[in-house]
């Protein structure tokens, strides 16, 4: 397929590819662009991308005494981690006993979990709301992780996966005496991991990226994540202080997209293998 | 150890026989624990819920009130009058119809561009990939910016070539159009990569195969190869993007909280503004049950496609 | 005028010469067997023959058309792929049917709605059908015609593909190793059948493949291609007993050829045991010391006597025959004999024995590779020439 040279249609191919990278990065652009403009000049000069009097260290310093961001970051760190963790403690152990041990409510537990795809939290929430209303548990952490802690879609990735894996190496480890946890622990987990870094990164883009269930039980700042964080700087710079709204978004948006960047081919294969999002 | 030197033995169904189904026995133990985990906080966090929505969905329970009565089917009743929920299941229409179709053909046509080009693969990748991993309350902020209308750069790009821009996300004619362009940049991406994943499965000598049977143009090829073996993709893609398409949200709240006037009301905002803003939980229950309603009809439209397919293999 | 014929064909691949001037021409009808081990770029050629890549020189011509830049599709050539490469959303019929779809009906003719309302479209498609009934007939897969690959067998897959291939009496045949991807019983039944179709239809057919065996039985004559060059093009029994290249010999032949590097005596003869073959006066004065071939067929092992000293290093017993891997005491060499049960009665690992080969199937091969003209020496030509 690789053809050396530069015949007219691989160049109007390479240009049209080009010229599509750069509409989708556009938005970057003037958000980097942006940050480190004046008001005025933000004002005058829409199309000039560097700016005439630099002022990224002004537009930062106001996103960040407005706004705390570290709190906003470490409480995203915080549930993305706890989700995360919680949901493979819950899910690995649940899809090794539908995929390789004989029950009778594997049948069962199957359809619970294709019925279980269908649900997403934007269906559950208002039941939620009310009984975390009634035990007084919002505004915590714990409102924005246990409606997360069980991921079908999880338990479904896992299955997947464990069914390919050979009968053979689990009757192994069972002759050589291990028990069913040192099983998950000692085998199924060590040889999947391809499935759980696909899974991780699919559930922490989900949940750093979701903004309805925190928008619903948090009105605390204290306990904002980040689109929740960025939310109440907007609400707050009323008008139009663009400089130090894109510096915010700038600080926000940073930490998954350096993530992604580091670890692109990853990010890639785990989407790919999910196929799933939000 | 006895038990495997008893299976060597002449009878070995019969001496195994019990031990065997005590073995069972064990194992389906061991299979409850392991699940009873997620089995509980399934009923919990799941099925509870459903359930409580759509009793709910019968009652006027409203948060902040004690006590509530059933009401039947008063909600629903009141719903096909609700000019706001009509207006709101319309836009959430056309804002699918327009941002799944784009999206889906806008990314199967760069994934092939891609695919036949050798270099730069992965820079491309990795630029109509970029949306999907950044924060969308974050990036719809940016968008506010490039939409300003009088300091937006795209208006301003229009006034160089002589155009004066809409107010994008300022005015009811635009403003669902302008959502939906941010929808599908967002989108592209993820289809894009879940095409060139299955592009790169399509096997080569396929298209060998074409060329000898006398495929002469791309198109050709196109028809008799890359279209069908897409096929299971291309309906993946679609119902991902449909049902993502749905559950719009993020950008409706973070730029225009649904006006103006009306004009960009979808469905989950409507709920959450019934349910969370004005606490009218059991009147929101009832969207909800529509808004559920309305994925079980997408999902099986995607099974019953995907069952007439004959499996490839 | 042949049927088919490739001249000087070169070809690279970022910088690494993958042909190296390959020509070849095929009679009418020719079954030509194209073998060499993975890599030697037979799969390239057949590629380029196809025209799904296009030589950097040389020249292909079919009949009086000149092939050499054509693309695939206007070439009448058809092809079997080694992985069948059928369409899997197809049935069998419709895939025997698509290189007459492509070719007979228009643009216009092939869309999916408007197609049947264009003038004579009912009428191609109605000869398309019957053209692809017959086919199936013929290939004994009419009961198949409604499933889809994945619903069928290896062995019906491959008639499939056969059936899509010869569909259009292409005016000539290609195959890439069609039968590698079947269990090795019904691989020998399906040779037959392949030579079958190929008699009927009549049409030069070029064959890749990798195991020698297939191409010895089924090809009138057989290309042998090492490292991108084509070494001999010979029928099969001329390929065996009469390789012109040292990799022809080794390729060919199971077990493999015995090869021993030795010097050439002062005399102009080399030899092992008591067989000896004489050199010309040219190779003699190029080159002293040469490889000597030995099919093992033809070595005989005795338990005493003249010959070579070898000790019996490990026996396999296969029904019909005895192979006898043993090692030369002096060289220290392993040397692999052929024998009939009888001949190998009574030999055990470990035995002393003594080697003999027929001189007259001795094969010299000088240092290049090339074979050397050599003459079996009888005992009286030996004396003649050490007193004469």
């Amino acid at each position: 397929m690789t053809s050396n040279g530069f015949p007219p249609a691989r160049i109007a191919r390479l240009a049209l590819l080009g010229f599509g990278a750069l509409v989708f990065l556009s938005p970057y652009i003037f958000m980097i662009s942006t940050a480190g403009k004046t008001q005025s000049d933000i004002f005058t000069s829409s199309l000039t991308l560097i700016p005439q009097r630099w002022y990224f260290f002004e537009n930062f310093a106001k996103a960040w005494s407005r706004v705390s961001m570290p709190t906003l970051l470490f409480n995203g760190v915080v549930v993305c981690l706890l989700i995360l963790v919680i949901q493979v403690i819950v899910a690995v152990p649940c899809a090794y006993a539908m995929a390789k041990l004989k029950f009778r409510a594997a049948r069962a537990m199957m359809v619970l979990v294709m019925l279980g795809l269908l649900v997403p939290i934007h269906a559950t929430a208002l039941p939620l709301y009310v009984g975390f209303d009634r035990v007084g548990a919002l505004n915590s952490y714990v409102a924005l992780v246990a409606p997360f802690t069980i991921s079908v879609f999880g338990i479904f990735l896992f299955l997947q996966f464990f069914r390919s894996m050979p009968d053979d190496l689990i009757h192994a480890a069972r002759l050589d005496g291990m028990s069913e946890v040192g099983i998950i622990a000692r085998v199924i987990v060590p040889n999947a991991w391809p499935a759980i870094t696909a899974f991780s990164i699919f559930s922490v883009v989900a949940h750093w990226n979701d903004l309805y269930w925190p928008l619903i039980v948090v009105s605390n700042q204290a306990y904002a994540t980040p689109p929740l964080g960025l939310l109440y700087f907007r609400a707050a710079e009323a008008g139009d202080d663009y400089g130090a709204l894109m510096a915010a978004t700038l600080i926000i948006t940073f930490p998954l997209v350096a993530a992604f960047l580091l670890a692109q081919k990853r990010f890639v294969e785990g989407i790919t293998m999910t196929g799933l999002k939000g | 150890m006895a038990e495997v030197i008893a299976s060597s033995s002449p009878s070995p169904v019969s001496v195994r026989a019990i031990p065997r189904s005590d073995a069972d026995r064990h194992e389906a133990r061991a299979a409850w624990m392991l699940a009873a985990p997620a089995i509980l906080l399934t009923f919990l966090f799941i099925i509870l819920p459903v359930c409580a929505v759509v009793t709910l969905g019968f009652t006027d329970f409203e948060l902040g009130y004690s006590g509530f009565r059933f009401v039947g089917f008063e909600n629903y009743a009141e719903l096909l009058n609700d000019r706001t929920f009509k207006q709101s299941l319309w836009n959430t229409f056309i804002y699918a119809a327009i941002v799944a179709p784009v999206s889906i053909f806008l990314a199967l046509g760069l994934a092939m561009l891609i695919e036949a080009e050798g270099i730069g693969r992965s820079f491309f990748r990795t630029a109509y990939f970029l949306p999907v991993a950044s924060l969308i309350v974050a990036m719809a902020t940016v968008w506010q910016y490039l939409f300003h209308p009088s300091i937006g750069p795209i208006n301003a790009l229009l006034a160089l070539v002589g155009i004066e821009g809409p107010n994008w996300l300022g005015a009811s004619s635009t403003v669902l159009y302008s959502l939906a362009l941010i929808g599908i940049w967002q989108t592209v991406g993820f289809n894009l990569v879940l095409f060139l994943a299955g592009l790169t499965a399509i096997p080569r000598d396929l298209y060998s195969a074409a060329e000898v049977d006398g495929a002469r143009s791309a198109w050709d090829r196109f028809r008799l190869v890359t279209w069908p073996m897409l096929g299971p993709t291309t309906l993946f893609v679609t119902t991902i993007s449909v049902i993502n398409a749905v559950k719009v949200f993020e950008t409706v709240k973070t730029l225009t909280e649904g006006g103006p006037n009306k004009a960009s009301e979808v469905l989950l905002f409507t709920i959450y503004q019934e349910g969370f803003v004005y606490l009218r939980v059991g009147y929101a229950s009832a969207m909800t049950v529509v808004f559920l309603l309305i994925l079980i009809v997408l999902m099986f439209v995607q099974y019953r496609i995907q069952d007439r397919q004959v499996h490839y293999t | 005028m042949s049927a088919l014929s490739l001249r000087a064909i070169e070809k690279s691949f970022n910088g690494n010469q993958i042909l190296k001037g390959v020509s070849l021409d095929a009679e009418p009808g020719e079954f030509i067997a194209l073998v060499g081990p993975s890599g030697c770029g037979k799969s390239t050629l057949l590629r380029i023959l196809a025209g799904l890549e296009t030589a950097d020189s040389g020249m292909i011509t079919v009949g009086d058309q000149d092939l050499t830049k054509l693309q695939a599709a206007a070439c009448n050539v058809a092809m079997v792929f080694q992985s069948y490469a059928l369409y899997p959303h197809l049935t069998a019929a419709q895939n025997i049917a698509v290189p007459l779809v492509m070719r007979r009906l228009t643009r216009a003719q092939r869309l999916p709605l408007l197609g049947p309302l264009m003038p004579g479209q009912r009428q191609a498609v109605a000869e398309i059908k019957r053209d692809v009934r017959d086919m199936a007939v013929s290939l004994k897969i009419d009961h198949l015609m409604d499933r889809k690959p994945g619903q069928m067998s290896g062995g019906q897959r491959q008639r499939v593909a056969l059936g899509r291939a010869m569909v259009r009496r292409p005016a000539v045949f290609l195959m890439d190793e069609p039968l590698s991807n079947l269990d090795a019983n019904l691989r020998v039944h399906a040779r037959g059948e392949i030579v079958d179709l190929h008699r009927r239809a009549g049409v030069p057919t070029v064959y890749v493949t990798h195991d020698q065996a297939e191409a010895l039985s089924m090809a009138d004559r057989v290309a042998v291609m090492i490292g991108g060059a084509l070494l001999q093009l010979a029928p099969p029994a001329v390929i065996y007993d009469d390789p012109r290249h040292i990799e022809v010999a080794k390729f060919v032949g199971q077990p493999r050829i015995n090869l021993l590097s030795m010097q050439v005596d002062t005399d102009g003869t080399v030899g092992f045991g008591e067989a000896r073959c004489g050199l010309s006066r040219i190779d003699v004065a190029a080159a002293s010391s040469v490889t000597l071939g030995i099919r093992p067929e033809f070595v005989s092992v005795s338990r005493e006597g003249r010959g070579m000293p070898a000790k019996v290093e490990r026996i396999e017993f296969l029904g019909s025959e005895i192979i006898v891997h043993s090692r030369l005491d002096q060289s220290g060499d392993t040397m692999i004999a052929k024998l009939t049960p009888a001949e190998g009665a009574g030999l055990t690992a470990g035995m002393p024995i003594r080697l003999n080969a027929a001189p007259e199937r001795l094969f010299v091969f000088a240092q290049d590779g090339r074979r050397l003209f050599s003459t079996p020496v009888m005992d009286s030509d030996l004396r003649e020439r050490a007193y004469g």
